[in-house]
């Protein structure tokens, strides 16, 4: 029972694309988040719904509208094309922009859900220390929210490498590009290579668990607070 | 905006204009206060004592405002200085540590935002005067309510602030740790040239520390004046209270030994009172309640009141059917006498008349 080089392909693929997901989804989650925690705009409400659709939406209907959307003919894709970037699906960059859609509720909720718990008095005392909007953001706001950082980071990296539908959709299934772990047992078991994924799913286990021991396993969940 | 009259030019001023209005309350307030010592902003809660102590910081922002302090202007009709460019020293209801660093790491927090050319108050200094030194390493989580004031006090006085604001900061403390606190803050006021702006509803926080007392009612000013004669006003609801009492500041002259009475000088005559020792010349803020305080036409040298003053009536007013309240002076210094409506006419008090004060039992405050 041993992986093939596809199979490594397939997990290096799937770990470059949690990564890079992770990393941009923290740089959009948090300006959104702490909009969300803090606004009185009508807009909260639809906003908020509208980041939590991927929770429930079933992934092959993200994924169908994804690729209408950002596909030859669709209005982003139209739009990528003018700018020269081609055509996403089919892509990484667009399995990159699928998963961040797709993930976006679980980073967005837990920095919402820190930044609201924060509220505003350490941020007043802050400013009456002569701490300007971002000198508070990044000495106040960020070590006090970190457990929600911490959430909202390994929520999606774990939520990232366990999608399928989205990248199936999105992504098709080619190998070296687009084709991460998920897809790639799929693709063992339709051709009836239990071995391989059963190899490969122990190894997807393993690195689930792994990550989501980074936050749950901590001593007491709320230290950072 | 009426601010026009406000002197721009009087530099050791504290001047603010507020209107603003929240769903059931409107503040509208004017207030010209001396840029030195201590003011205590007193009243009721719901009044506006922290709405305007928040305007005046700038962590409220109100289109309508004036405030300059110190001659530095940080509102007008077309400037509005943001808090963190304020130099304001703000302690907090709930002392507001970060709960993510510990007590030096708090303190530090504004100290290393201040150029070291403009700090005044060294971080030693601070620590020392509120006695922060064993807890230096400790958490927020891990201090008593009344450490945590004490840190907060310490962090807000180490951005060398202009103008310290206290915003009720015992009201979260038992009686115990209130004691516990404000021995620090005399300490701060006596040691450092800090004006401070002090809300409170406690007339006991007011009359130790106090100078000036602005009152606020309904989101307005009722009055605004110098501590001793704000509080011997009888137009105010101040001196009606059960426990009105007027603010007597004074030096020491005298200990007696064998009795364990301190002489204690102050404008218009001295006063006799049980306490331990104090160094000669000690500045001593003395509470004489008027209900403590009676009237007799001759002086009574065979009673056993230590402390019998001559006075004259300034004004007398019924408080109720029984009692009648009687505003004094002692040479320029005001007293308050509660007695019975009866007494005052049996005695013919009236405005003028000259009697003496017997004055059964003195407070020290300080």
């Amino acid at each position: 029972m041993t992986l093939t080089a596809e199979d490594w392909q397939a997990i290096r693929l799937t770990l470059a694309l949690a990564a890079t997901t992770t990393a941009l989804l923290l740089a959009l989650a948090t300006p959104l988040a702490w909009w969300l925690a803090r606004t009185r705009s009508p807009w909260k409400g639809p906003v908020a719904a509208l980041v939590a659709l991927p929770l429930v939406l079933p992934p092959t209907v993200l994924g169908f509208y994804l690729l209408i959307l950002l596909g030859p003919v669709g209005p982003v894709g139209k739009l990528t094309q003018a700018l020269g970037l081609g055509i996403l699906p089919f892509t990484f960059s667009g399995l990159v922009v699928a998963s961040v859609l797709a993930s976006l509720p679980f980073a967005v909720q837990p920095l919402q859900q820190a930044f609201t718990a924060l509220g505003e008095a350490p941020l007043e005392a802050a400013a009456t220390l002569r701490a300007g909007p971002w000198d508070r953001f990044i000495h106040v706001v960020l070590p006090l929210a970190r457990s929600g950082f911490l959430t909202a980071g390994v929520l999606s990296f774990a939520h990232t490498i366990g999608e399928f539908g989205v990248v199936l959709m999105m992504g098709g299934n080619i190998p070296g590009r687009t084709r991460v772990v998920s897809v790639q047992i799929y693709d063992h078991v339709q051709a009836f290579a239990y071995e391989q994924a059963h190899a490969l799913s122990a190894v997807m286990l393993g690195l689930s668990f792994a990550v989501l021991l980074v936050l749950y396993g901590r001593g007491t969940p709320s230290a950072g607070r | 905006m009426d601010a026009a009259h406000l002197r721009p030019g009087a530099d050791a001023r504290i001047e603010a204009c507020f209107r603003f209005a929240y769903p059931g309350f409107t503040l509208e307030v004017e207030l010209d206060l001396p840029g030195r010592g201590v003011t205590a902003l007193f009243g009721p809660s719901g009044s506006g004592k922290t709405s305007l102590l928040r305007a005046l910081a700038g962590l409220d922002r109100h289109r309508e405002g004036y405030v300059r302090v110190n001659g530095a202007l940080w509102q007008d009709d077309v400037r509005f200085v943001p808090p963190h460019r304020r130099a304001i020293g703000y302690v907090f209801q709930e002392s507001n540590l970060f709960a993510h660093l510990d007590v030096a790491g708090n303190l530090r927090f504004g100290w290393r935002r201040i150029p070291p050319s403009e700090r005044r108050i060294a971080f030693e200094e601070a620590v020392e005067l509120l006695g922060l030194a064993p807890l230096l390493t400790r958490l927020p989580a891990r201090l008593s309510g009344g450490e945590r004031q004490r840190v907060a006090i310490a962090r807000a006085l180490l951005t060398s602030p202009r103008l310290l604001l206290l915003d009720e900061p015992l009201a979260s403390l038992d009686r115990e740790r209130k004691a516990e606190i404000l021995p620090y803050l005399a300490q701060v006021k006596r040691t450092l040239d800090i004006p401070m702006l002090y809300v409170s509803h406690a007339p006991e926080e007011v009359g130790r520390l106090a100078d000036h007392l602005v009152l606020l009612e309904g989101g307005r000013v009722r009055a605004s004046g110098p501590l001793q004669e704000t509080l011997a006003r009888l137009d105010l609801p101040l001196a009606c209270d059960e426990d009105a009492a007027v603010v007597i500041e004074g030096a020491v002259v005298d200990h007696d030994a064998t009795y364990a009475l301190l002489t204690v000088e102050f404008e218009g005559g001295t006063l006799l009172v049980p306490h331990r020792q104090e160094p000669p010349g000690t500045k001593i803020r003395l509470q004489v309640r008027a209900r403590d305080v009676s009237l007799a036409l001759t002086e009574h040298a065979d009673s056993s009141l230590l402390n019998r003053l001559p006075a004259v009536v300034q004004e007398v007013r019924a408080l109720d059917a029984a009692h009648a309240l009687v505003r004094l002076q002692v040479g320029p210094t005001p007293l308050l006498a509660r007695i019975t409506r009866r007494s005052a006419e049996a005695l013919g008090v009236r405005p003028g008349t000259r009697l003496w004060a017997q004055i059964k039992a003195v407070a020290v405050l300080s």
